[in-house]
């Protein structure tokens, strides 16, 4: 079981490695976005599934990424990978302040305020036309020649989420991410056995921001634009969605429900406008009978004395 | 009246009244919003899809009437046909839900947005609708010292308290209204007594609902009927519900003025960052006030 694990993981790898040998440019394109959003994904589930935190607004650390990389790029005249460090560190420092105000409170009114938040921080963006472009946003933005190409931001992409996800996948598997998910399943015995509760899940948010904001300086490689809709309430549930069509309790679930998400979006939008309407009643159906998300039913399914909750 | 403007301009004294028939509106789509919170628990994402599709059926009535009748016409057809929509949607969908987490609730609502806003976009297309001001109310009225404010404005401050009193009534004076307090504290007791909790529960939904689509009719010929209105106003919506504390109406009616004049009135102070004024009051009460403002009904 092992080994056929790691066969087919190595198969993963080096099939994305190959992948822009053999697929045109547009599919590289939604290889990197699938990457993205699967780390964006990600690092929502590291807060909402294994922390139990009900982190409604996760968009707003993604665009704080974005707008700190993609501002950096264009106003200053730093080199552009300085920006794409500053990028991730204003997103896990704004997650730090967003934290601390939040995070006496928990559960429905912890998302509530969260999101009052992020409203506040997507309204100053949406008017700040001198700074961030307004709700034109920022177009053009020019990365270095390394990764302008597809292909050079689809490998940019590849190699900063691997990286990503291994660095968040060692930090679940540490003491600290088992205090994490010793929290969400019953907050009040962690504390009694010394564990301090709200530092852990507020250096879980700066943790999660951080990432976060990683996959927002991903898009702006990708991408080159940023816009304010980035931060917009209805993304941050669409990247819940992708986590609970994976499945919360899984490693990979996120990915796999990005995945999907964006090759629904893609494929079905050539078809159709009404793109939404059938994400909606897939997401109705999925809700309805599997409430594990997919891989979490299959993981269910096959593997059921493995299977631990969390 | 002259010893107002000792200490308010005119230009102030007429924000503050947008403001309040702003207020209006937000009571009446976050009231029914609060019903629904407190007595089922749902967090109802697409209660702005309701409202949206409240504006676009009072559109189509209008039209097809047209004249005053039509408007009045609009305004009892437009919110009744949103209770069909919800309680279909209910009875479809929902009573098999209510066991489930938050979370998963407020996904599928949005689940129901997102097909609801497709739907709207399929049976009234994408293009900007407008409905117009009823013959009685167009004009304006001179307000203190001859500024002018909209007729129609006037009878949206008018009905603000007509739906808070009724809705009083209706909660406290009612049976149904006492039947669903006493399931929003314990739904098993409810249910133990002999009284069909599903159907409850199923009649305060469209209640809400209801009310939705009443502040979608109220508010369409004050603004172009344009897809995309729901999702700015439910998230007001959800934060009124909050400030106020969960499914308290008066609560919901605080919340709604507070957000209403900060809204108006900060476009005033700061006319670039006038958006961000309501969304700080939010904060500055959860910040002070972490359940709300009153007492909830959790």
């Amino acid at each position: 079981m092992v080994t056929k694990g790691r066969i087919g993981a190595y198969a993963g790898i080096i099939f994305l490695l190959a992948l822009p040998l053999f697929f045109p440019r547009f599919y590289v394109y939604i290889a990197s976005l699938i990457l993205l959003y699967g780390l964006l994904a990600t690092s929502l589930n590291f807060v909402l599934g294994f922390g139990g935190i009900y982190q409604f607004h996760h968009c707003v650390f993604y665009g704080a990424g974005a707008y700190g990389a993609a501002l950096m790029l264009t106003k200053t005249g730093f080199s552009p990978w300085v920006g794409f460090i500053v990028g991730p560190l204003v997103a896990a420092l704004l997650s730090l302040i967003l934290g601390l105000i939040c995070i006496r409170l928990s559960k429905l009114y912890f998302g509530m305020l969260q999101i009052s938040l992020g409203s506040l921080v997507w309204a100053v963006i949406y008017r700040w036309y001198s700074l961030t472009g307004g709700d034109d946003g920022i177009h053009g933005i020019s990365v270095p020649d390394m990764i302008a190409s597809a292909n050079g931001a689809y490998y940019f992409a590849l190699i900063v989420t691997g990286l990503s996800f291994f660095i968040i996948f060692k930090i679940l598997k540490s003491p600290f991410g088992s205090v994490l998910q010793g929290i969400r399943d019953n907050p009040i015995r962690s504390e009694m056995i010394g564990v301090n509760v709200k530092r852990h899940q507020l250096a879980a948010l700066v943790i999660s921001g951080f990432f976060a904001g990683v996959a927002g300086v991903l898009f702006v490689v990708v991408d080159t634009t940023v816009f304010p809709d980035m931060l917009f309430w209805t993304l941050s549930m669409e990247v819940m969605i992708m986590c609970l069509l994976g499945g919360w309790f899984t490693f990979m679930g996120p990915i796999l429900g990005a995945a999907l998400i964006v090759l629904l979006r893609t494929f079905i939008s050539t078809y159709t406008v009404y793109w939404a309407l059938f994400l909606g009643i897939v997401l109705m159906i999925i809700i309805f009978f599997l409430p594990n998300g997919v891989l979490g039913y299959f993981q269910e399914k096959f593997r059921p004395k493995k299977l631990v909750k969390g | 009246m002259d010893f107002i403007y000792t200490f308010l301009s005119p230009g102030v004294l007429s924000q503050i009244f947008v403001g309040l028939s702003r207020t209006v509106i937000l009571f009446i789509v976050a009231s029914g919003l609060s019903l629904i919170l407190g007595v089922l628990r749902i967090p109802n994402v697409f209660h702005g899809s309701l409202y949206m599709i409240g504006a676009f059926m009072a559109y189509t009535i209008c039209s097809v009437v047209g004249g005053d009748a039509g408007f009045w016409l609009a305004l009892i057809g437009a919110p009744i046909g949103v209770g069909l929509v919800s309680l279909a949607t209910e009875r479809g969908l929902f009573q098999y839900l209510y066991e489930r987490e938050h979370i998963m609730l407020i996904l599928f609502t949005f689940a129901i947005s997102l097909v609801f806003g497709d739907l709207v976009k399929i049976v009234w297309g994408a293009e900007y609708k407008s409905v117009p001001v009823p013959q009685v109310f167009q004009g304006f009225v001179p307000l203190f010292g001859g500024l002018p404010f909209p007729r129609y404005n006037m009878f949206l401050l008018f009905m603000g308290p007509v739906v808070a009193i009724a809705l009083w009534f209706l909660v406290n004076k009612t049976k149904i209204g006492k039947i669903s307090q006493a399931a929003a504290v314990d739904r098993e007791m409810v249910g133990a007594v002999g009284i069909n909790v599903s159907w409850v529960f199923a009649t305060v939904f469209v209640i809400g609902c209801f009310l939705a689509g009443l502040g979608g009719a109220l508010v369409a010929p004050t603004v172009s009927v344009t897809l995309g209105m729901d999702h700015s106003l439910i998230i007001e919506a959800f934060l009124i519900v909050i400030m106020g504390g969960l499914g308290n109406i008066w609560g919901a009616l605080l919340g709604a003025l507070i957000f209403g004049l900060t809204q108006s009135l900060g476009i005033l102070i700061w006319p670039q960052f006038g958006i961000v004024f309501p969304y700080l009051a939010v904060i500055v009460v959860l910040l002070f006030r972490p359940t709300g403002l009153l007492k909830s009904t959790w």
